[in-house]
């Protein structure tokens, strides 16, 4: 899109690319943000900071805050405390300045559905101040981008719930802007079209920076550097989902099965090194022994030697690590109490 | 001002698709037709406007014009779009003005067809066209101002029929309940009300007279309304 932007954008992108590379600043700052409806509080003093070019995922049940902390940044809402900017610019006393360099896909992907596609595109183009040369020229690469090319002159009350959302996509890059904003985009969506989504989405994190929430933990962490996760308000962790994995996912769980004197075994692996605690059932002649290892050790081979030396017989001996996708159920079923003191920066 | 005159003929050519717009134009229409057929277009009758821009346009308004604003903001809430338009690079003022516009540019075209009216008035007559001018002067003020209130009940609800009904319910005040009020006073209390009855600051511009202060009570009343909108939209964004 860039051969369809005005010179004085394209000088001023650079500027604001240069700036960016120079400071090395965040492309999005957010600093103890609190949100109150009434007597609600929506969110609750959330910090982050999203670089410029990351892909960063906004992970959170429902409820938790993230379309609130996005209606912030997108210049909907103000804050009741706390400050956010993007691109360097405040969101509420810069406001207009930020939601030129923000393209946005609210939930559910609002449109006019008595509108065409293209003449939606047109519109949208023409309220962001664009020629419509170049208007013109951006829609067209945005309506390929987003596959839309054999639907431009359907009226958008006709599409499906997938079309719709690819449009708000197409609208919301149609400026080029520096940051893109999508709320729940996966949201509604066949599988096939969540896959086509998120690969999109990945492809559009190459010319912009991209804050995208869900409630779907495998769907962020397949296409994001970094996650924050969100709960009740508060940031809960917040890192690249690898790292993250590995913090959270604090302990193992060795499974094996042993056939031998049940209260014998039982003694002799829960004195193994490493070994915490030992749970014993019998099924069908063999002991089915749960093993809970202390921190990240691995107890197998120590269990595989003291089955042969005693002449044991072993036949499955099976490790299972907590995964992120554990911990973020155990948030979002609310077994986690306070997120606040859980927080880290992985 | 780009931004603004994207805005309103967004609204225009919504008009246009929705049926809302026709069914507005066919009762006024209808009604103005047959009143200007038995009560103006006939031997021995005043050839001029007076009979229908007297009472009937002004009457009709009150119903038609609420009808055509309701959908203007409360159906942006409605339908979640205000977010997208809140979020694009225009100000609130921009949106409402934007709207005004184009419901205006609507009832323009509503007026223009009237035009019939007086032309045929020519043909077997003889027209007053500096009153016929006068007359519409004071329906385009007149319109302006009901605009501008159905815009601001259109702001405060998400729900179409309240906002129609709202303004409707204010704009029959002010037509009709002050001069029926007015009626039992007088003195100061009776100036007072005559002031804020919209007929008594119409009807000189139906008589052929363009009056200053009436000019300047429709401009100021039009104006506070679009104001009142402005901020009750931003208000919203508190909420």
């Amino acid at each position: 899109m860039e051969h369809a932007k005005p010179l004085f954008a394209r000088v001023r992108n650079s500027f604001v690319q240069m700036y960016f590379t120079a400071t090395g600043d965040p492309m999005i700052r957010v600093r103890n943000l609190v949100k109150r409806f009434g007597v609600v509080t929506a969110i609750d003093g959330i910090s982050f900071d999203v670089e410029k070019g990351q892909v960063v995922g906004f992970l959170g049940p429902n409820g938790a805050g993230k379309t609130t902390t996005i209606r912030i940044l997108t210049g909907y809402h103000p804050a009741t405390e706390g400050s956010a900017s993007v691109a360097g610019f405040d969101v509420l006393t810069q406001s207009l300045h930020v939601r030129r360099r923000i393209g946005y896909l609210p939930e559910s992907a609002p449109l006019y559905p008595e509108m065409r596609v293209r003449e939606y595109l047109r519109f949208r183009s023409k309220l962001h101040g664009m020629s419509s040369a170049d208007a013109a020229k951006a829609i067209d690469a945005v309506v390929s981008r987003c596959w839309l090319s054999e639907f431009v002159n359907r009226p958008i009350g006709q599409l499906s719930k997938g079309m719709r959302q690819r449009v708000g996509l197409a609208d919301a890059i149609l400026h080029d802007p520096d940051v893109l904003i999508l709320d729940e985009p996966t949201v509604g969506l066949d599988p096939t079209q969540i896959r086509e989504s998120l690969s999109l989405i990945r492809e559009l994190s190459e010319r912009h920076t991209v804050l995208f929430s869900s409630h779907i933990l495998p769907q962020v962490e397949q296409i994001c550097d970094e996650v924050i996760i969100i709960n009740r308000g508060r940031i809960v962790a917040y890192g690249a989902p690898k790292k993250l994995g590995e913090e959270k996912a604090a302990g193992s769980r060795l499974i094996a099965e042993i056939r031998g004197p049940g209260a014998e075994i039982e003694r002799a692996v829960g004195a193994l090194p490493g070994v915490e605690s030992v749970e014993r059932q019998t099924h069908d002649g063999w002991e089915r022994l749960t093993i809970r290892a202390r921190g990240r050790d691995d107890v197998r081979e120590g269990i595989y030697k003291l089955a042969s030396q005693k002449g044991w017989g072993l036949r499955e001996i099976r490790r299972e690590l907590d995964s992120l996708e554990d911990y973020y159920l155990k948030i979002t079923s609310g077994a986690m109490e306070d997120g606040r003191s859980a927080a880290v920066r992985a | 001002m780009k931004r603004v005159s994207t805005l309103a003929e967004r609204e225009l050519s919504v008009y246009f698709l929705s049926p809302i717009a026709y069914v507005v134009l066919t009762i006024f229409l209808a009604v103005s037709g047959v009143l200007f057929i038995t009560q103006v277009f006939s031997p021995g009758a005043e050839s001029s406007l007076r009979g229908l821009s007297n009472d009937v346009w002004p009457i009709i308004l009150v119903f038609i014009l609420p009808m055509i604003t309701m959908r203007l903001l409360s159906d942006e809430f409605r339908s979640g779009t205000i977010e997208t338009l809140m979020t694009a690079p225009v100000t609130d003022a921009d949106v409402v003005l934007g709207k005004f516009l184009g419901a205006m540019v609507f009832y323009l075209v509503i007026l223009a067809t009237t035009l019939l009216y007086p032309v045929l008035l020519t043909i077997w007559g003889s027209v007053d066209w500096g009153m016929a001018f006068s007359t519409y002067v004071g329906l385009i003020l007149l319109g302006g101002f009901f605009i501008s209130v159905g815009l601001f009940f259109s702001a405060w609800t998400s729900n179409q029929v309240i906002a129609v009904v709202c303004s409707f319910v204010l704009l029959a005040v002010l037509m009709f309940l002050a001069r029926y009020l007015g009626g039992f006073l007088s003195g100061l209390p009776r100036m007072l009300v005559q002031h804020v009855d919209v007929r008594y600051h119409y009807e000189d511009f139906a008589r052929g007279a363009v009056v200053l202060n009436h000019v300047v009570y429709f401009v100021t009343l039009t104006a506070l309304f679009l104001f009142l909108t402005i901020k009750t939209l931003e208000s919203r964004r508190w909420r």
